[in-house]
C-alpha cells in the first residue's frame, strides 16, 4: 500500500516576466488502488497540479509538500519522480522525431526498472498491450508521437501506462479530443492497469464523459487554484447536470 | 523581365542583401566565376556572395598563389581491380574536368603538381569499398588533387577520411560513367586546428546514380563546395551532410545543383548540430533548373538543431527555375532550439537527462544517417555523435 500525499500546495508560472500564482494551497491523499477525479472549469488550474507532480521546470512549487510514502518528490528531478513511481499521462504529448516507439519504450523501461526487460517476454508484452489498445503494430516502429493523430497519442500514453506499472498515474485530460470508442479503449487500458497493479489513479477532467468508463471513489471540484468542494461519485453526477456554474459565479 | 534586371542594378532600388552592402549579388549562379587561371579570382575580401560568410582572414595560406611542397599522408585499401595512378594537370584540365569555382580551388589545382588518380574499371561491383585515409601534420600546408572515376555500370564505394591537423586546400574531380552506382563519403575529423578547403565535383552519367555524403565533425574551418552536373538524361545526384559543430569550429557546406540535362534528378539533405559558443555552421544549397533540363525532380532540405546558447547556423536554399517543365523542386529549411519539451516527455517516463539528449539528437539525425546506407560509417558516425555530446556534458559541469 503506497500513499501520494500533497499538503498545502501553491505552485506558480511565470510569464511575461510576471510571477502568476496558480495553485493557492491544495491537500489531496490518494492511496493505491484508489481512482480521484479532478473536475473543474477551464483555467483551474488541474492541469498545473498534474504538471507540479510531474516536475515540469516551468512550474514553480513555492509553499506546500508533495510526499510519496513520505519520501519527498519536490527533491527529485523529472526522472527520479518516474522511477519512484510516478507517470504523468500528458494532454499534449510530445512529438520526439526519430526517435522509435520500441526504442523509446524499450529505454523507459529499463530506466524505470533499472535492467533490461527480457526480450523475449517484452516483445509479447509490447504486442499484447497495443493490441489491446487496438493500435497498429506498425507503430512501433514510427518515430514517437510523430504524426500520430490526438486519439493515437492518448493510446500511445495509456500504453506506456500499462508498460511501465506505476504506483500512482495522473492522467491529465486523456479524454479531451476522443471519440466515444477510443474513450471506451483507453479507459479499459486504464482500468487493465489499475486492475493489475493496483496502481492510484489521479483523474483530471473537464468532462463527466469518461466517468461513465472510469469509476473515481473520490472527486474533487478545483476552482481558482483550490479543492472547492470533496465527495463521492454522487459529486460527478450532480455536474454532470449542473455544469460549473454554481462554483463560477459564486467567486463572483 | 528586362525592366526588373536593370531596376536591381541600380543602388538603392536593390533588395535587401543582408548585411553585404557593397555586394552585387549574381543575376544567376550560372554567371558565377569558373576558371583554371588563378589570375581570374582576386584575393576575396569576405564581401562576395561566395565568401561573406567564411572567416577569410584566417585562410590567407590557402590564398597564395605559391606551390608548398608538402602532401598529406596516404594509406589506402584498394580492392581489386581499382588502380591508383597519377596524372599531369595539363591533362586533367584537358579531360574537361570542371574549373574551379574560387581562388582556393584554383590554387590546390594549379600548385598541386599532380593528380592522384582512382579507377574503378567498368562493370566492377566492389564488395567492399575503396578507402583512402589523409593525415597531415601540424603546419603543413597541402594542395590536394584528386580524380575519381568510375567506369560505366561499375558499384562502388569509397570512403576518404581527413585526420591530423593541415591547412588543406583540395579540388576532388568525380566522374561517374553511364549506368554507374557510386557512393563517395567525405569524412572530416580533423583535429580542431586544421583548416579544410575543398571542392568536389560530381559529373553524373546517363543513368547513373550518385550518392555524395559529408560527414564533417572535426577541424577549426572546414569549408566543401560540392557542385554536381550532369552528362545524360536519367540521372540521379544525392548529396547527404552530417556535421556537429563544437565552441569555436567553423563548417560550411555549399552545394550546388546544375540541371542543364532533362530527366535527372537530385535530392540533397543536410543536417547539423551545434554547441558551444561561437560554434558555427553555413549551408547553402544552389539548385539551377536550366531551360533545357525538363522533366528535372529536385529537392534540398536543410534541418539545424542548436543545443545551446552562442551557437550560429545560417541555412540558404536557393531555387532557380528557367523552364516550367519539371517534375517537381522544392526546399526546406529549418533552424531550431533543443526543444526542452521533448526532454521533459522522456524524462518524465524515467530516462536520465543526459540519455534523453542523446535521443533526441540521434533521433534528429536519425533519417539523414539512414539514408547514407553504409555500416561501418553510420557506427562510427553515431558513436562520435554520442561522444560529442558527452564531451558537452563534460564542458557544462565545469
Amino acid at each position: 500500500m503506497s500513499t501520494l500525499e500533497i499538503r498545502d500546495l501553491h505552485v506558480s508560472i511565470t510569464s511575461d516576466d510576471v510571477e502568476k500564482e496558480i495553485l493557492r494551497g491544495v491537500n489531496l491523499t490518494i492511496k493505491s488502488g484508489q481512482t480521484h477525479a479532478i473536475m473543474g472549469p477551464n483555467g483551474s488550474g488541474k492541469s498545473t497540479l498534474a504538471y507540479a507532480i510531474a516536475g515540469h521546470p516551468k512550474y514553480h512549487v513555492t509553499r506546500g509538500t508533495i510526499t510519496l510514502d513520505g519520501a519527498d518528490v519536490l527533491a527529485m528531478s523529472v526522472d527520479e519522480r518516474a522511477r519512484a513511481g510516478l507517470f504523468l499521462a500528458m494532454q499534449y504529448p510530445v512529438e520526439v522525431p526519430g526517435v522509435t516507439v520500441s526504442n523509446f519504450l524499450r529505454t523507459a523501461k529499463t530506466a524505470i526498472d533499472g535492467e533490461a526487460p527480457k526480450l523475449r517476454t517484452w516483445v509479447k508484452d509490447i504486442k499484447g498491450a497495443m493490441a489491446n489498445l487496438r493500435m497498429d503494430p506498425v507503430f512501433a516502429e514510427r518515430g514517437v508521437n510523430e504524426g500520430f493523430s490526438g486519439g493515437e497519442k492518448k493510446r500511445h500514453e495509456i500504453l506506456q501506462l500499462e508498460l511501465l506499472r506505476p504506483r500512482f498515474a495522473v492522467l491529465d485530460e486523456t479524454d479531451s479530443g476522443l471519440d466515444v470508442d477510443a474513450l471506451r479503449v483507453v479507459s479499459e487500458g486504464v482500468n487493465r492497469a489499475q486492475e493489475a497493479d493496483d496502481t492510484g489513479i489521479l483523474l483530471i477532467t473537464h468532462y463527466t464523459r469518461i466517468l461513465r468508463y472510469i469509476k473515481p471513489e473520490f472527486v474533487h471540484v478545483m476552482v481558482d487554484g483550490v479543492i472547492v468542494e470533496e465527495g463521492g461519485p454522487e459529486l460527478a453526477d450532480r455536474l454532470e447536470n449542473e455544469g460549473y456554474d454554481r462554483f463560477v459565479t459564486a467567486e463572483v | 523581365m528586362s525592366l526588373l534586371a536593370e531596376k536591381t542594378q541600380r543602388p538603392g532600388l536593390a533588395p535587401h542583401t543582408d548585411s553585404g552592402a557593397t555586394m552585387v549579388p549574381d543575376k544567376s549562379r550560372a554567371e558565377r566565376t569558373r576558371s583554371y587561371d588563378v589570375a581570374d579570382f582576386p584575393m576575396p575580401s569576405g564581401r562576395e556572395e561566395g565568401w561573406r560568410f567564411t572567416p577569410v582572414d584566417r585562410l590567407r595560406a590557402l590564398l597564395r598563389d605559391e606551390p608548398s611542397g608538402t602532401s598529406l599522408e596516404w594509406s589506402e585499401s584498394l580492392p581489386a581491380g581499382v588502380r591508383l595512378g597519377t596524372m599531369s594537370v595539363a591533362d586533367w584540365r584537358a579531360s574537361g574536368a570542371p574549373a574551379p569555382g574560387d581562388r582556393a580551388a584554383a590554387i590546390a589545382a594549379s600548385q598541386s603538381g599532380g593528380v592522384a588518380v582512382i579507377d574503378i574499371p567498368e562493370d566492377a561491383e566492389l564488395s567492399e569499398p575503396v578507402r583512402i585515409a589523409l593525415s597531415g601534420e601540424a603546419g603543413d600546408l597541402v594542395h590536394g588533387h584528386l580524380m575519381l572515376r568510375a567506369g560505366r555500370f561499375s558499384k562502388a564505394t569509397v570512403v576518404l577520411t581527413h585526420t591530423g591537423r593541415a591547412s588543406y586546400s583540395e579540388v576532388l574531380t568525380i566522374v561517374v560513367g553511364d549506368g554507374a552506382d557510386l557512393t563517395v563519403v567525405s569524412v572530416q575529423e580533423w583535429d580542431d586546428t586544421a583548416i579544410h578547403l575543398g571542392q568536389h565535383d560530381v559529373i553524373v552519367g546517363r543513368d547513373a546514380r550518385v550518392k555524395h555524403i559529408a560527414v564533417t565533425l572535426g577541424g577549426g574551418i572546414v569549408r566543401l563546395n560540392t557542385n554536381a552536373s550532369y552528362t545524360g538524361p536519367g540521372g540521379s545526384f544525392e548529396g547527404y551532410g552530417v556535421y556537429f559543430a563544437d565552441a569555436g569550429q567553423h563548417q560550411e557546406h555549399r552545394l550546388f545543383v546544375d540541371h542543364a540535362v532533362p530527366h535527372c534528378r537530385s535530392n540533397v539533405e543536410y543536417k547539423g548540430a551545434l554547441q558551444g559558443h561561437d560554434a558555427r555552421t553555413v549551408w547553402v544549397g544552389d539548385v539551377l533548373i536550366r531551360a533545357a533540363a525538363e522533366g528535372t525532380d529536385t529537392y534540398e532540405l536543410n534541418r539545424n538543431l542548436l543545443l545551446t546558447d552562442g551557437a550560429r547556423a545560417d541555412s540558404i536554399p536557393n531555387l532557380e527555375i528557367e523552364t516550367g517543365e519539371i517534375a517537381g523542386a522544392g526546399h526546406a529549411s529549418a533552424t531550431g532550439r533543443f526543444d526542452d519539451q521533448q526532454l521533459f516527455y522522456l524524462m518524465a517516463r524515467g530516462i536520465p537527462e543526459a540519455e534523453a539528449r542523446r535521443l533526441v539528437v540521434r533521433g534528429f539525425f536519425a533519417a539523414v544517417v539512414s539514408k547514407i546506407g553504409v555500416p561501418e560509417i553510420i557506427g562510427h558516425l553515431m558513436a562520435a555523435i554520442d561522444a560529442e555530446l558527452q564531451g558537452s556534458a563534460g564542458g557544462d559541469a565545469q
